[in-house]
C-alpha cells in the first residue's frame, strides 16, 4: 500500500529540523530510519501532512568515546550499533540486542535513536538502554537538554521527548569489561519479542543490571533480581533464585501471543539463561 | 513533487517524484525493473530486496525520495558482465535448485549478496540467521541455504 500524500522536507541540520517541526507541528513527523514509520503510514494508521527527514544530517550518525561514557548518535543504524569497537568494549549488551533487532535490511536501514524514540514496548533497545542507565540528549528551539533513561520511557510509544524536539544522541555511560547477553523469546523469525531480557553483569557477579522487554507499557528493570545478584556467586542455583524475581513488580500486557501470568513465568525462566549466559556460567 | 537523482544499476537517472512514492514503486513502475518484485509489501517477506548504497534494504520500506543522491543495485544490474553471464550467487542458485515458484528469488540473491560480503565464509546457521529477513512461501529453504554455502566454496576456489 502507499501512504497519504504529504510534503517532504530534508533539513540540513538540527537546526533546519527544528525550525520545520516548530513551523509545522502537530502536523508533522519526524522520519529516521523509516523501519518503524514507513509500515504506520503504508497502512494508513497515521498520515502526517508533513514528514521530515533527518537523513541527510551527518552529525546525527556515529559512536563516540567521551570520557566515562559513550555516545550514540540518534541517526546511527542497528547495524554500526551491533559492530562497533566501542560499543563492544564499553557497552556489549546494546551490541548483543541491536544484532536482535528484526533481520538483516531493517537493520541496515533502522536507527537506535529512532527506535527508542518510537518506544514500542516490544523494542529490542529500551530495556538495554535503561539497563545501562542511558541519557538521552534532546534538543529544543532553546536548546539541549540530557534525560535520564528512569523518566525517558513514559508509556507506550510515549517518551519525554516533546512535539517540538528531537532526539540527537544517547549517552551510555561506560561498563567497560561487563558480560552481556540478550534473551529474546519469539515465536516467528525476526519479529517481535513476547518478552525479551537484557542482562549484563561486573565480574561473576559484582554488580548486574537487568532489563525486561514487553512485560509492561515501557522496558522495566528487575531490580529485585539486581539486588540478589550483586555480590552473589554466579552459580547456576543462586542465578535462578535470584530469577524468580525478575517479575516482581510488573504488570505485562496480555494478547495472543501469550497471557500476562506466562510472560511473567517466561521473565523468570529468561532471566536465569540471560544473567548465566552474561556471566560465562 | 521532489526532484531525486541517484544511480541504478549503474546509469545515472533523475526524476520528480511524489514524496510517498515507494523504492520499490520507483524502480518498476517508473524505471521499469520489474526483476525486483513486491511480495508482502509489508517489510516482512525480503523479496524487495535490493542494495542502497552497498548494503541490503527492503525496497518496500524505503522511500524514492530516500535515495536521491544515493546508489541502487537491483538484480537486474548484480552481474557486470558481458550480457548472458550470470553473477556467482545467481550461478550457484542456478547450479543447487535454490528455487521452486522464483517469486522470492531476487530478494533471496541480494540478500545473499550482502550476506556473502559480510562474512565470506559462514556456517549453516549463519546462512539461515543471517536471510531470516527473506521468507520463501513455497518453504524451500534447504536448497537455497545451500545455493548460498556453494557460493562461498566457489569464491574460495
Amino acid at each position: 500500500m502507499i501512504p497519504v500524500q504529504f510534503d517532504y522536507l530534508a533539513p540540513a541540520s538540527v537546526e533546519e529540523a527544528l525550525s520545520a517541526l516548530g513551523q509545522h507541528g502537530d502536523d508533522a513527523k519526524i522520519l529516521a530510519g523509516g523501519q518503524s514509520l514507513l509500515p504506520v503510514l503504508r497502512m494508513r494508521l497515521n498520515a502526517p501532512e508533513v514528514v521530515i527527514d533527518l537523513g541527510g544530517i551527518a552529525s546525527l550518525r556515529g559512536i563516540r568515546d567521551d570520557g566515562d561514557a559513550i555516545v550514540i548518535g540518534a541517526m546511527t543504524t542497528h547495524h554500526d550499533v551491533r559492530d562497533h569497537a566501542l560499543v563492544k568494549e564499553h557497552a556489549l549488551l546494546l551490541s548483543k540486542a541491536a544484532a536482535e533487532v528484526a533481520d538483516s535490511q531493517i537493520r541496515h536501514r533502522g536507527t537506535f535513536g529512532g527506535a527508542l524514540a518510537h518506544a514500542d514496548p516490544a523494542g529490542d533497545l529500551g530495556a538495554p538502554a535503561l539497563a545501562l542507565g542511558a541519557q538521552f540528549v534532546i534538543a529544543g528551539a532553546g536548546g539541549t537538554r540530557t534525560v535520564e533513561a528512569s523518566d525517558f520511557f513514559v508509556d507506550l510509544f510515549e517518551t519525554a521527548i516533546g512535539e517540538d524536539e528531537i532526539l540527537t544522541e544517547v549517552r551510555i555511560p561506560k561498563h567497560t569489561g561487563w558480560g552481556a547477553h540478550y534473551e529474546k523469546f519469539v515465536r516467528v523469525a525476526h519479529q517481535w519479542p513476547i518478552v525479551a531480557i537484557a542482562a549484563t553483569v561486573k565480574g561473576s557477579i559484582d554488580e548486574a543490571r537487568v532489563g525486561l522487554t514487553n512485560m509492561g507499557s515501557t522496558p522495566l528493570r528487575a531490580t529485585a533480581t539486581e539486588q540478589a545478584l550483586t555480590g552473589a556467586t554466579a552459580t547456576e542455583d543462586g542465578v535462578r533464585a535470584a530469577a524468580e524475581l525478575a517479575a516482581e513488580g510488573t504488570n505485562p500486557p496480555s494478547d495472543l501471543n501469550g497471557a500476562a501470568d506466562y510472560r511473567q513465568h517466561l521473565a523468570r525462566v529468561l532471566t536465569g539463561r540471560a544473567v548465566l549466559k552474561a556471566a560465562g556460567v | 513533487m521532489t526532484k531525486i537523482e541517484l544511480t541504478v544499476d549503474g546509469a545515472a537517472v533523475s526524476d520528480d517524484v511524489e514524496p510517498r512514492m515507494l523504492l520499490v514503486q520507483y524502480l518498476r513502475e517508473k524505471l521499469g525493473k520489474t526483476g525486483t518484485v513486491i511480495g508482502c509489501d509489508t517489510s516482512n517477506c525480503g523479496a524487495c530486496t535490493v542494495h542502497l548504497d552497498g548494503t541490503s534494504v527492503k525496497s518496500c520500506n524505503v522511500l524514492a525520495v530516500q535515495a536521491n543522491g544515493r546508489t541502487v543495485t537491483t538484480i537486474e544490474g548484480l552481474a557486470d558482465t558481458a550480457e548472458g553471464e550470470l553473477h556467482p550467487v545467481q550461478e550457484s542458485f542456478r547450479e543447487c535448485h535454490g528455487l521452486q515458484c522464483g517469486f522470492c528469488t531476487p530478494g533471496m540473491i541480494m540478500q545473499a549478496v550482502d550476506l556473502l560480503g559480510e562474512n565470506p565464509n559462514p556456517t549453516e546457521e549463519e546462512v539461515r540467521l543471517g536471510m531470516e529477513g527473506n521468507l520463501c512461501r513455497c518453504t524451500g529453504y534447504h536448497n537455497i541455504v545451500k545455493s548460498v554455502l556453494h557460493a562461498a566454496e566457489g569464491a574460495k576456489a
